[in-house]
C-alpha cells in the first residue's frame, strides 16, 4: 500500500494537517498522533475537513494520545479508527513508507 | 549499494530554526553517495529559496548560495508547490535561479527548480522510497 | 591546536584546519603543506585557488566528486580525473586541498 500519513500537531496551532490532506494522494492513510488528535473531535472546524478527507482516505487516530486529552471516543468523528501502539507499529508495516508533517 | 529514491521535504522557513541548513547538509552528504535525490518545498519551506538572502547581521552561516551548488552535486528534481508560493504571494522569479549541467547535453544549463501543483506533488511523494522531513 | 608562523599563531581544529578562514595566507598554505612533508608547486596552487574560489561562491568546501568534475570543466578535462587529484594531494584531493587552502572539512566527507 502506499503512504502513511502521520500528522502530530493541533490544526489550530500548525497548518500540517490542512498540507497532509493537500497533499495525501487517494488512498493513502492519515493516523493522528500526539497533539494531532485534536483534529477529530466534533463539532469543529478540523473534524469537518477531516470528515471528508474520509472519502479518499482511511483515518487512524492513536487510543493513548486521545484519552490523555479527553477527548471521548463518541466526540469523534465517525468512521475513524482507533488504534493502540500495537496498531500503529502494524500500520507503518502495512503502508510502504511513512510520511510524517512536523 | 542499490539506489533508492530519497524525498527531502522542506516546510521551515530558513533562519528561525536550524532546520533548513541541517536539511541541505543531509542532503549534500546524501548526494554524495550518489543515491536519487529529489526535494520539495512546502509552506513556509519555500522562503529558504527567496533572493538576496544575506545573514551577516545576524550573525549565523549565511547558507543560501550553497543550494545553488545543489546542480554540481546531481540534484536537480527540485520542487515548489504553487499553492504554497501563491499564498505568500510569491511567484518563481522571487526564488533563486537554480540549474544544473547536462553533460549529456554539451553542458547545457538547465533549471532544477520545478513549480508544481498539489496533486503532481501527491504523486511525486507516493513515488520514493525514503521520505525525510525538515 | 594551532600552527605558529612568523611569530603569530593561527587557531586550528584537531584535524589541522583552521578556525578562521579569513586568517589564511599563501604562506600559511605553504607551511601547512610543509609540515605534511609536501611541497606545493603550480598544479597544487590551481587547485587550492580553485577551491578558495568555490568556497567564496557557494559558501561550501565541495565533495571529492564534485570537485573532480568542476576541476576538469575549469582546468581541463586530463586535470578532471580522481588519479591526477590524488597525485597531487595523496592524503584525498578534497581533504588536503581544503586544508591548505583555509576551509573546512569538506561536508559529505567521512
Amino acid at each position: 500500500m502506499s503512504v502513511l500519513h502521520i500528522v502530530n500537531k493541533s490544526p489550530y496551532d500548525r497548518n500540517s494537517l490542512e498540507t497532509c490532506l493537500r497533499l495525501a494522494a487517494a488512498g493513502s492513510a492519515i493516523l493522528l498522533i500526539e497533539d494531532g488528535v485534536y483534529a477529530a473531535r466534533k463539532p469543529s472546524s478540523a473534524a469537518d475537513t477531516l470528515q471528508q478527507a474520509l472519502d479518499n482516505h482511511p483515518l487512524y487516530a492513536l487510543q493513548a494520545d486521545l484519552q490523555a486529552r479527553g477527548l471521548a471516543t463518541d466526540s469523534l468523528i465517525d468512521g475513524i479508527q482507533l488504534v493502540d501502539y500495537d496498531g500503529f507499529v502494524k500500520l507503518t508495516t502495512e503502508y510502504d513508507k511513512t510520511q510524517s508533517w512536523l | 549499494m542499490a539506489t533508492k529514491k530519497f524525498l527531502y521535504i522542506n516546510r521551515k522557513p530558513p533562519h528561525g530554526s536550524i532546520y533548513a541548513l541541517e536539511s541541505l547538509e543531509v542532503v549534500l552528504i546524501g548526494a554524495a553517495f550518489e543515491q536519487a535525490v529529489t526535494l520539495a518545498f512546502i509552506d513556509d519551506g519555500v522562503y529558504q529559496l527567496l533572493q538576496n538572502q544575506d545573514s551577516s547581521a545576524i550573525g549565523t552561516k549565511n547558507f543560501a548560495p550553497t543550494y545553488r551548488a545543489l546542480g554540481d552535486y546531481d540534484v536537480n528534481r527540485i520542487y515548489v508547490e504553487r499553492e504554497s508560493l501563491e499564498l505568500r504571494g510569491l511567484v518563481k522569479e522571487d526564488l533563486m535561479p537554480l540549474t544544473w549541467e547536462d553533460e549529456d547535453d554539451d553542458w547545457a544549463e538547465k533549471d532544477s527548480i520545478h513549480v508544481v501543483g498539489s496533486a503532481e506533488l501527491a504523486e511525486i511523494i507516493e513515488q520514493q522510497d525514503v521520505i525525510l522531513n525538515f | 591546536m594551532s600552527i605558529e608562523l612568523d611569530g603569530k599563531s593561527y587557531e586550528t581544529d584537531e584535524e589541522g584546519y583552521l578556525v578562521n578562514l579569513s586568517d589564511w595566507n599563501d604562506q600559511l598554505a605553504t607551511a601547512m603543506a610543509k609540515a605534511d612533508g609536501a611541497t606545493l608547486d603550480e598544479n597544487h596552487w590551481e587547485v587550492i585557488n580553485f577551491l578558495r574560489d568555490y568556497y567564496e561562491e557557494y559558501q561550501i568546501a565541495p565533495a571529492v566528486r564534485v570537485l573532480t568534475k568542476a576541476v576538469g570543466k575549469k582546468l581541463g578535462k586530463d586535470k578532471g580525473t580522481s588519479k591526477y587529484l590524488y597525485e597531487l594531494f595523496p592524503y584525498g584531493p578534497a581533504k588536503q586541498a581544503c586544508k591548505y587552502a583555509g576551509l573546512p572539512k569538506p561536508t559529505g566527507c567521512v
